[in-house]
């Protein structure tokens, strides 16, 4: 069972606490997107085994969502941030970069 | 012949007989024996008959790996399948049953079974039950079921509690042995706290059974003497009976500890599940001891060497009288010592090894027995239980074997490491040459949340074997898990010297050469009965991942999860392929290390706390008014109302038509009542929702579907413009908190900059609706606010006081009726509640229940969410187009709509079905088509979504989708009917009642 913190309220929450919204950073195409970038904001998802970004939502806490950006396969976490940015923090980055050197960014 | 020892028996108190029953039968052992020392001791050498070829089986081993010995414990709300006898304390008035056999343990009918043996090979369930399908559910699944049965399920509601602890520890450390005692003693030094778990009910572990010494004594002095420093220590908690169950992510463990099971009639819970947060776990679990493979490994009276060694020690039993040892390693010498020092009769060791020269063998030769190297045992004889072996050679055939009497044989394959809990959360393993098996690989160890290593791992656990390394190498993890969890620590264990020992010689298959006939008398995994020929069917049938043999052949799959049959069964796989046993690998360790209770998992999580009921503010009015209840969301809904003598029926059909001839009330308070507040809520909803609600006007309602960017509608209801920059939206009963996290969502992470706060008020509101031609005349009964159709009309809302309560009342309606949707302050519904019941009387009012606003609702042709709409549905299936805007450019599901599916001219759409006879058509049917499909399936064309009888009517109504539905209006299509026949119905309009909608406005 994980452990992440709630960068607004700043608790360490159990999963349990948590609502999972799966992959984060997503680009959203409305009306006049082309089906291509549609189907992809849809349906095209990573499944890596490694850095990963990921929208959770504090559900059982302060009811706010946050990204949290780890590791699928050792569970470990670079940070958690708000959900209101388009792209990872430079820090978050930073800290990816520095656990895993041969992290080539997000695709 | 007695099996208790005149002397003996660390744990059992030979002045405290212990009575219990057995398959019924009175029998009498020990306080301290286990079950099964205590069966062992009255010379129950058969404990069950095996899974699939009903063979006798006896007693195997003294641990949880125990495959055979389970029974059926307790009685009536006690009862419990699948225990294992040697994880059972004996305690009085104990009452256990065998499983799996029939008529009885003794004459099992369907031994039958191993005569046919050779027909049942790997995936034999696979092979022959396959055809013809039909015959699966009625004709081979009920037989096999029967004869496979394992523990039969409990009949009676389980009469104890259980409950949960959480704890946050520095180190949890699992394992009491001397591992575990060295590793939590360093620990304990640093300050760090400390939970010590031991799944059994004393400290120590084997090596007082050994006869392992340290610092110059028996390991009992330091192992009590460690217990009484920890003891002292405020920073160390120390528990027995609990077992260490899973790891999971960062730190998190699951421990299960058995309170009562060895004193039913204590005060307490039975069981406690802990739930563990700690910086870092060691593992001290110790390893298991393996089989041999060789012909009749199975009979009763077969067993471990290790174990053989514990009942004599431990319990004071012998197993046998007369014991055969086998092994391929030096550990088991150890057992003949302590036979022959209980006075008992070793006739011979056989060992594979072609030269032994080591203390242990040279000790137990000048004890005058025979030992046999480069020998094998080629089978065992006897029935019902172990009579003799075949002695032969071991690198041949077997050939014809030399016979030696006896009653028990001890066996021993060396042994693995327990890398359960090492491997739940990802830790790797490494194959070992020396010994022949795994053990953790400390370079590929769990890790937690920042990169670290949180499991480490203590003793033999590790994969050190003599008590000198084994007490170093717990020192020195207690050492490093105190300081990565923030302490300082210095690693100082006790000194112990590690026991002389020849090498062992990996051995898989016994003789080496052995010829069918006897490899399929060997068995790797007895719970499941797989045997050595099994596997290397499987092999040679092409299952070369360990994995995929596993699931083909059952081995490892019983609930002893292939503790012993593991590293047995793989090799004989890396075997059959040619290639190395690293190389193929083991299969996946799961938790629970054990099977833990239902109970334990539970907690105090059942019966009217297992999820909490949310009430209405009238909860209570429709208890005392012979409410029906209905599940919807955490609510309970009235589904109906029954009058003495009434039944559901009747009830419905009496609310639908006193409601539509005169008066009915509805408790609506579980609508979900949303408010969406601020400068840019109107641009909001207009997102969220397909109609256009920023043109709304104050005090005007509207109601709105909301769809998912798959374009599937999602959730209804009825949008209320509180003033320029509020809304009240309403969603369906239950779907409030999931569209509040809707909103939330898309506030919080699309559209961060736009000014709007939504809050849920769904509990703050009682919501009354009065429904019926005489629902103005009730009102206006009440008085207070002028509800006339000029000042309060259709789709309108308005403030006010109703009987000197502050309201707000919706004219809307879900009926087709005049309809006055009341919210009230929550704590005010009841009493308005009762006002109109009290006024409504000279009406014959009625309250009414789900059924009815469904039958209402499905008069008028009105959909619900989550029967007309299953998740693939969009709102033009339903012809809701009137309520999707044309005029926005973007709203949730736009795009998604514009697919060419969605499109398609073909798609099911809504229409009204009535049968030709009057008949209600089943829920759920299927309109079907012309021919088949390419699966020789009946094509179908649609669907009925709604069915109900309609007291209003008089006849079945029903609303379905229909493949060009609305385009073929008074058609009669034929349903499909469970019992295999048809029915017929037209296709009408979805509106049947009032389809000009002059009842609602007026």
């Amino acid at each position: 069972m994980l452990i992440l913190q709630c960068p607004y309220c700043g608790i360490q929450c159990d999963e349990t606490e948590l609502a999972p919204g799966g992959q984060a950073h997503l680009k959203r195409h409305g009306p006049g997107s082309s089906d291509e970038d549609f189907e992809a904001y849809l349906f095209d998802r990573d499944n890596p085994m490694g850095v990963h970004f990921e929208r959770w939502r504090h559900a059982n806490g302060c009811g706010k969502w946050f990204l949290a950006a780890r590791c699928t396969t050792t569970l470990e976490v670079f940070g958690t941030y708000s959900a209101q940015t388009t792209e990872p923090p430079a820090e978050i980055a930073d800290r990816i970069r520095a656990r895993r050197p041969n992290w080539e960014g997000r695709t | 012949m007695s099996h208790r020892l005149p002397q003996g028996g660390r744990l059992v108190n030979r002045d405290a007989p212990v009575g219990f029953t057995f398959d019924s039968k009175r029998m009498q052992g020990l306080e301290g024996d286990t079950l099964a020392s205590a069966l062992l001791a009255n010379g129950q050498g058969i404990v069950n008959r095996s899974y699939k070829y009903h063979r006798p089986r006896g007693i195997l081993a003294s641990g949880p790996e125990e495959p055979n010995a389970l029974v059926g414990l307790g009685q009536g709300k006690r009862f419990e399948p699948d225990q294992r006898a040697t994880t059972t304390e004996l305690f009085d008035g104990l009452s256990a049953m065998s499983q799996n056999a029939w008529p009885s343990l003794g004459f099992d009918a369907m031994a039958v079974n191993q005569w046919f043996a050779s027909m049942m090979p790997a995936g034999f369930y696979y092979k022959t039950f396959i055809w013809p399908r039909s015959f699966w559910m009625h004709i081979y699944e009920p037989v096999i079921r029967e004869a496979a049965a394992s523990g039969l399920p409990p009949k009676e509601e389980d009469c104890d509690t259980y409950e949960h602890f959480h704890a946050f520890v520095d180190l949890l450390i699992v394992g009491g042995g001397i591992a575990g005692l060295q590793a939590a003693l360093t620990a304990g030094k640093s300050g760090a706290t400390v939970m010590l778990v031991e799944q059994a009910a004393h400290w120590g572990g084997r090596a007082p059974v050994d006869g392992a010494e340290i610092e110059g004594q028996p390991a009992e002095v330091w192992i009590n003497e460690t217990l009484q420093t920890l003891g002292t220590m405020k920073n160390v908690r120390l528990r027995t009976r609990c077992m260490g169950a899973g790891v999971y992510d960062h730190g998190y463990a699951l421990a299960y500890e058995r309170l009562t099971d060895h004193a039913p009639e204590a005060e307490g819970p039975r069981h406690r599940l802990w739930k563990i947060r700690a910086r870092q776990i060691v593992t001290a679990t110790g390893a298991i001891e393996r089989p041999l493979s060789f012909a009749g490994n199975d009979l009763p009276g077969v067993m471990l060497a290790s174990a053989v060694r514990d009942y004599v020690v431990n319990f004071g039993v012998a197993p046998g009288h007369r014991t055969v040892i086998v092994t391929n390693n030096d550990d088991a010498y150890r057992t003949a010592l302590t036979l022959i020092d209980a006075g008992l009769e070793v006739p011979v060791v056989i060992d594979v090894r072609d030269r032994v020269n080591s203390p242990l063998a040279r000790e137990v030769s000048r004890r005058g027995v025979a030992v046999e190297t480069g020998a094998a045992v080629m089978k065992v004889k006897g029935k019902k239980g172990v009579e003799g072996v075949m002695l032969c050679r071991a690198n041949g055939t077997g050939g014809a074997g030399a016979p030696v009497e006896c009653d028990s044989v001890a066996m021993s394959g060396g042994w693995s490491p327990v890398v359960h809990l090492w491997s739940h959360c990802g830790g790797k393993l490494t194959w070992s040459d020396e010994n022949a098996h795994f053990h953790p690989d400390p370079n590929r160890a769990p890790t937690g949340a920042e990169g670290e290593v949180f499991v480490r791992t203590a003793g033999i656990a590790s994969g050190a074997m003599g008590t000198g390394s084994v007490l170093q190498d717990a020192s020195a993890a207690g050492a490093a898990a105190a300081r990565a969890a923030g302490f300082t620590a210095k690693s100082a264990a006790a000194r112990a010297a590690d026991a002389e020992e020849a090498p062992m010689k990996p051995v898989w298959v016994m003789p080496e050469q052995a010829l069918p006939e006897l490899r399929s008398k060997m068995f790797l995994d007895f719970q499941n009965d797989v045997k050595v020929s099994d596997v290397q069917l499987a092999a040679q049938e092409g299952y070369e991942s360990v994995e995929l043999t596993k699931r083909y052949t059952t081995l490892g799959m019983a609930n002893d999860q292939g503790k012993l049959s593991n590293i047995n069964g793989l090799a004989i796989l890396a075997g059959s392929l040619g290639a190395e046993i690293p190389q193929v690998g083991t299969t996946t360790f799961r938790p629970p290390y054990q099977p833990i209770s239902f109970g334990s998992i539970a907690g105090e999580a059942r019966g009217e706390i297992f999820q909490p009921l949310r009430r209405t503010p009238m909860h209570e009015w429709h208890e005392a008014n012979g409410a029906y209840w209905e599940p919807v969301g955490h609510w309970r809904r009235p589904y109906c109302y029954q009058q003495p003598g009434e039944t559901i029926e009747q009830a419905v059909q009496r609310e639908v038509r006193t409601t539509r001839a005169s008066l009915g009330l509805l408790d609506a308070s579980t609508l979900g009542k949303l408010v969406v507040k601020g400068p840019d809520a109107g641009r909001f909803l207009d997102m969220l929702y397909t109609n256009k609600m920023s043109t709304l006007k104050p005090g005007r309602c509207r109601y709105g579907l909301m769809c998912n960017e798959n374009g599937f509608l999602s959730d209804d209801g009825v949008v209320a413009r509180i003033d320029e920059d509020t809304f009240l939206c309403h969603t369906t009963s239950g779907g409030a908190d999931r569209i509040h996290g809707w909103m939330e969502d898309w506030l919080q992470c699309e559209w961060w900059d736009w000014k709007v706060y939504v809050a849920n008020v769904t509990e703050q509101c009682g919501q009354i609706a009065v429904v019926g031609p005489n629902a103005r005349k009730v009102l206006e009964r009440l008085g207070g606010m002028d509800v006339s159709r000029q000042a309060l009309p259709f789709m309108g809302w308005a403030d006010g006081e109703l009987a000197g309560t502050p309201v707000r009342i919706y004219r809307i309606s879900f009926s087709g009726e005049l309809s006055y949707e009341i919210a009230v302050p929550a704590g005010r519904a009841r009493a308005l509640w009762d006002k109109l019941f009290a006024a409504g009387v000279e009406f014959g009012a009625t309250a009414y229940g789900t059924e009815a606003l469904h039958i209402m609702r499905a008069e008028k042709g009105f959909i619900m969410i989550g029967d007309e709409t299953d998740g693939t549905v969009i709102p033009q299936d339903l012809g809701l187009d009137w309520a999707i805007s044309k005029k926005k450019d973007d709203y949730l599901g736009k795009r998604a709509q514009q697919r060419s599916f969605m499109t398609s001219p073909d798609r099911w759409k809504l229409v009204g079905l009535e049968t030709l006879d009057g008949s209600v058509l089943p829920d759920g049917a299927y309109a079907l088509g012309e021919g088949d499909n390419a699966n020789g399936q009946r094509n179908t064309i649609g669907r009925v979504t709604s069915s109900y009888h309609s007291p209003t009517l008089g006849r079945g109504i029903a609303m379905g989708l229909v493949k060009h539905g609305p385009d073929r209006m008074g058609e009669v299509i034929r349903f499909g009917k469970t019992d295999g026949g048809t029915i017929e119905a037209k296709i009408v309009s979805p509106v049947f009642y009032d389809p000009d909608g002059e009842k609602q406005d007026v």
